[in-house]
């Protein structure tokens, strides 16, 4: 019999998300264990997320001071050779410091920390940690004082090109607002970006939030179940 | 032993730091000399109000403390209960007002980070916070200062610590401007093996300090800042105040939860007001050992600190640990692995004296359990104040009131936008309020629900008071700030386990002050015998007075209870067109203390709504039994604004209108806003109507069918006739337009 798809999930001091990825990705079936920071050995696993929190308290610019973790030197060579990475909020905040995704996280537009439900419209990208059609709307909790993504026009223009923009956010309805729907002013309402290649994930709202049929909605499984249901494809 | 006091100087001192001299002379008694510097202040900080209860302790022996739940009652960091195959619950609320009153940022933040600590101390690991909050009017712009910096601060250090904050009040009332309210609460969630206590054991054992080094700050925040009134002096305090480092929080709960599930301590204590001496001593004279401390191991973050500088240091984030010598390696690299300084500083001594060394030489040696218990206790002087009779004999039916349905409709509008009443959301979308994935029932419904992830169990929250109804009657008040939150929670599905509390009020030296003091712990108090829940933990804050005026008499109420299946939980929204409407309780003419007599007629008078416990009980328990049967689909209690305002927000929320009738004989303007206590609307679906009234006839309380859910306005036959949308624009963004300084018009809250 097969064995079943491995996630780690890393631990940098300051994390406070990790065990709710362990949660989620556990009850949908797959295994799941911590990966301490300090720690440089991936082996045994099929991918790796960078989970939500506050790394090393995020005094300075966040993720600035986790992305020279040792783990990450591991993980970026994880991503190079094709390993599937995941970075939610914090975690995506760490992954465009290492400059394993474009862009950057500035703070939020009104200054004021946002957690609630939002709804995110999914768009055509290469993203393999997403096998939803163009265009559905997913709702998902962000939860962060940081997430106005930033990029420069060109770095847009590449990443639409290169199918990289993945989640925006959006209405109720999938549309989006003239002004723009993004409650943290994000810019182009840019929620989730992925690399060229697709493997490399990093998405400001909390999909783990959101997989527990027993609690608040299970609108985030299908990030987790894309790339296992890949991953064992291709174990085939 | 050092002598740097001349006797003659040091009753001056003692002044100075917040002793009176009757206290001072008890200090020598017990010394036989005159104390060291290093003695005074350490003396000075444990005997303050704050810390000593002095003044509050022989009224707080009113409370029951004992119940079915109880695992640990008052007397360590936080109460703890049971609740079912093994799991524990520890809780505790404790105020920050003077600090937050000085810097709303750093005094809340820190108020949350010592409650934690509190939580963790105990061995649970923190699940969710509560905040009580109150302020003067919004109007103002140090009111919204205050108000948005204390939310930031709250939201700043729980949203670090991945500690969801998931429910709590505010209210904004003039009597709150000179002195705000930050209450924090903790739960916090454990295995009872895990239960640890704050003891200090083993002679030979050695002391280690964990987590942040020590400086100045907060140098005698528990007595001079906390344990007095404000002056105009009171930005001088600001030093007083701590600054917090969530991220160090975090570590420490993390290190200390991996330190006790290993076995590795004796005790664990946490440094909060008065820093090491209160926890050094605490621990000392629980365990009747005495400790033996070097100040110059302590790790400092500033230079040329003193000895009594580093025993009463206020640096956030420090941890005292009673390790046995074996161990101390080990327990070490746990700190060490988490990035925290761990220091040996002393020692666990069979002498019962607590000795502070520098470089060895002794500067202060006391017997240990003087510093923690033999404070003075007083029994202050109590007067019922002269201003409650002319307040209660206010009768509201002595002014005109609005009587057609559209002028009852504009009322409604407003008390919806009143900041007592309206939407939270502003509050809570900056609070991460979901993370560990417990959060079942999230802010914005009458009480918070967690489950217990591995059980079908879950624990509902709610604090509660109305410091209007306490500033009426402080004894009907607390006994309403208790029924209100066991409301809350019934309402959710929870039945009621244990409280703590948080008693916030003036000056207890005035004898007005101290007998509204008195009255509320004889209601609450009450309350909880008549309800068979004791309170577990709790703290009381006094001095809470500026330029000589105190504030409303506060004794909010945390209440944790419990649902045995976490499916059964209940909301507050409407669910469906068509499901059945049912008041249960009956409304009399009660518009005292009101929100309708505040927004309308701009008084705060009259006798609050009475509270009769039994009624009260058996609605609780006739509403508990039909969730249990699974018949409920919303559930909401009435309390400001009365039933209109209870049916607009499972309006507004639940996205659906309804239509009913009041048939209770009443003037409109009582039977839509009156606040009579032991009230709730229920609703459920049509065929279940007949099983929930045979439930509700089963006890001995009054119900009536209203009506039913549907369509886009809320109709109240010959009363009310609004839109949903209307409602909601009135309710929804109030305190943000409030905190941007904008004015809410009555007239643009009119339909049309």
């Amino acid at each position: 019999m097969r064995r079943a798809v491995k996630f780690g999930v890393v631990i940098f001091p300051g994390s406070n998300c990790e065990q709710d990825v362990i949660h989620a990705t556990r009850l949908l079936g797959y295994q799941s264990e911590y990966i301490w920071h300090g720690d440089t050995d991936l082996r045994g696993f099929d991918a790796i997320v960078l989970p939500g929190g506050f790394s090393y308290g995020d005094y300075i610019r966040t993720g600035a001071v986790a992305r020279f973790s040792p783990v990450m030197a591991e993980v970026a060579r994880f991503a190079e050779k094709g390993g599937p990475v995941l970075g939610v909020c914090n975690g995506f905040q760490i992954l465009t410091e290492a400059h394993m995704l474009p862009g950057a996280l500035l703070r939020n537009r009104g200054l004021k920390f946002i957690c609630e439900t939002v709804p995110l419209r999914v768009e055509r990208s290469a993203c393999q940690w997403v096998d939803l059609a163009e265009g559905a709307v997913v709702n998902i909790p962000i939860n962060h004082n940081e997430g106005n993504y930033i990029c420069d026009a060109e770095t847009l223009a590449r990443m639409e090109d290169k199918g990289q923009i993945v989640l925006r956010y959006c209405e109720p309805d999938g549309t989006r607002a003239p002004g723009g729907s993004a409650p943290n002013g994000a810019f182009d309402d840019i929620a989730g970006v992925c690399n060229e290649r697709g493997n490399v994930f990093g998405l400001m709202p909390h999909p783990e939030r959101v997989c527990d049929a027993d609690a608040n909605g299970t609108d985030g499984r299908p990030f987790f179940t894309s790339i296992a249901a890949l991953l064992a494809g291709l174990a085939g | 032993m050092i002598q740097d006091l001349a006797p003659e100087l040091a009753p001056k001192l003692a002044v100075d730091l917040g002793l009176n001299l009757e206290e001072y002379g008890k200090v020598v008694a017990i010394l036989g000399r005159t104390p060291s510097l290093t003695e005074l202040y350490m003396y000075s900080l444990m005997w303050s109000e704050h810390c000593s209860y002095k003044h509050s302790r022989k009224a707080l022996r009113m409370f029951p403390t004992e119940g079915p739940y109880v695992l640990q009652g008052p007397g360590e960091n936080a109460g703890v209960i049971s609740v079912g195959d093994g799991w524990a619950i520890a809780f505790k609320m404790e105020s920050h007002n003077h600090p937050s009153a000085i810097e709303p940022y750093q005094g809340a933040a820190t108020g949350v980070g010592g409650i934690i600590r509190d939580i963790f101390t105990m061995g649970a690991r923190p699940i969710a916070s509560l905040d009580s909050l109150r302020f003067g009017s919004l109007d103002k712009p140090r009111q919204r200062y205050l108000f948005e910096g204390a939310v930031a601060g709250i939201g700043g250090y729980g949203n670090c610590l991945g500690v969801p904050t998931v429910g709590g009040e505010v209210y904004f009332e003039d009597a709150y401007e000179g002195n705000c309210l930050i209450n924090a609460m903790s739960i916090g969630l454990m295995r009872e093996e895990n239960l640890t206590l704050a003891v200090a054991a083993g002679p030979g054992n050695v002391v280690l300090l964990i987590g942040s080094t020590t400086g100045r700050d907060g140098i005698g925040g528990a007595s001079t800042l906390a344990s007095q009134e404000f002056d105009e002096k009171a930005e001088d305090k600001r030093p007083s105040v701590q600054v917090g480092d969530p991220f160090e929080e975090k570590l420490l709960i993390e290190a200390c939860l991996e330190l006790l599930q290993a076995g590795l301590l004796v005790g664990l204590g946490d440094l909060g007001a008065a820093g090491l001496t209160s926890s050094a001593s605490e621990m000392a004279s629980r365990g009747g050992v005495g400790l033996d401390i070097e100040v110059t191991k302590i790790p400092a973050r500033e230079q040329d600190m003193k000895p009594h500088e580093f025993m009463v240091s206020e640096s956030q984030e420090r941890m005292l640990a009673v390790v046995e010598p074996e161990k101390l390696e080990a327990a070490q690299a746990v700190c060490t692995k988490w990035g925290l300084r761990s220091t040996v500083i002393g020692a666990v001594t069979d002498t019962g004296r607590f000795i502070v060394r520098e470089r060895g030489e002794v500067v202060a040696d006391m017997p240990a359990a003087t510093l923690a218990h033999d404070a003075p206790m007083y029994d202050p002087a109590m007067t019922r104040p002269d201003y409650l009779d002319a307040l209660q004999t206010f009768d509201p039916d002595s002014l005109p009131h609005p009587t057609a349905p559209a002028e009852l409709g504009d009322v409604l509008d407003r008390l919806l936008a009143s900041p007592n009443v309206c939407s939270r959301q502003w509050i809570y979308r900056q609070y991460d309020h979901q993370v560990m994935l417990d959060t079942l029932v999230l802010p914005g419904s009458d009480a918070a629900v967690l489950r217990i992830k591995g059980t079908p169990r879950a624990i509902a929250v709610s604090s509660d008071c109305n410091g209007r109804y306490c500033y009426l009657d402080p004894y009907v008040g607390a006994q309403i700030a208790f029924a209100e939150a066991a409301r809350n929670v019934a309402c959710a599905g929870g039945r009621p386990a244990a409280i703590t509390d948080c008693l916030n009020f003036g000056n207890p030296e005035k004898p007005e002050v101290f007998w509204t003091f008195h009255e509320s712990v004889r209601g609450l108090s009450d309350a909880c015998k008549a309800f068979g829940v004791p309170v577990i933990s709790g703290n009381v804050s006094f001095y809470n007075e500026s330029f000589g005026k105190a504030i409303y008499p506060t004794p909010v109420v945390g209440l944790v209870g419990v649902l045995e299946d976490a499916t059964k939980r209940v909301t507050m929204a409407f669910k469906d067109a068509g499901d059945v409407i049912v008041l249960l309780g009956e409304t009399a003419a009660e518009l005292g203390g009101s929100e309708y007599l505040k927004v309308v007629h701009d008084m705060v008078a009259g006798p609050p709504p009475a509270l009769d416990l039994a009624a009260e009980k058996a609605v609780h328990a006739a509403l508990l039994d039909a969730i249990e049967a699974g018949l409920v689909k919303s559930a909401h209690d009435c309390s400001e604004g009365g039933v209109a305002v209870t049916l607009a927000e499972s309006c507004i929320v639940g996205g659906l209108g309804a239509t009913l009738a009041l048939d209770d004989d009443l003037p409109a303007v009582d039977s839509l806003f009156s606040e009579t206590q032991g009230r709730i609307v229920v609703t459920c679906g049509e065929a279940d109507a007949e099983a929930l009234i045979g439930v509700f006839s089963g006890y001995e309380v009054p119900w009536s069918v209203l009506g039913e859910v549907g369509g886009e306005r809320l109709v109240v036959e010959d009363k009310l006739d609004v839109s949903v949308d209307v409602l909601r624009a009135a309710w929804g963004p109030t305190l943000e337009r409030l905190v941007h300084g904008e004015t809410i018009q009555s007239e643009e809250l009119r339909e049309g």
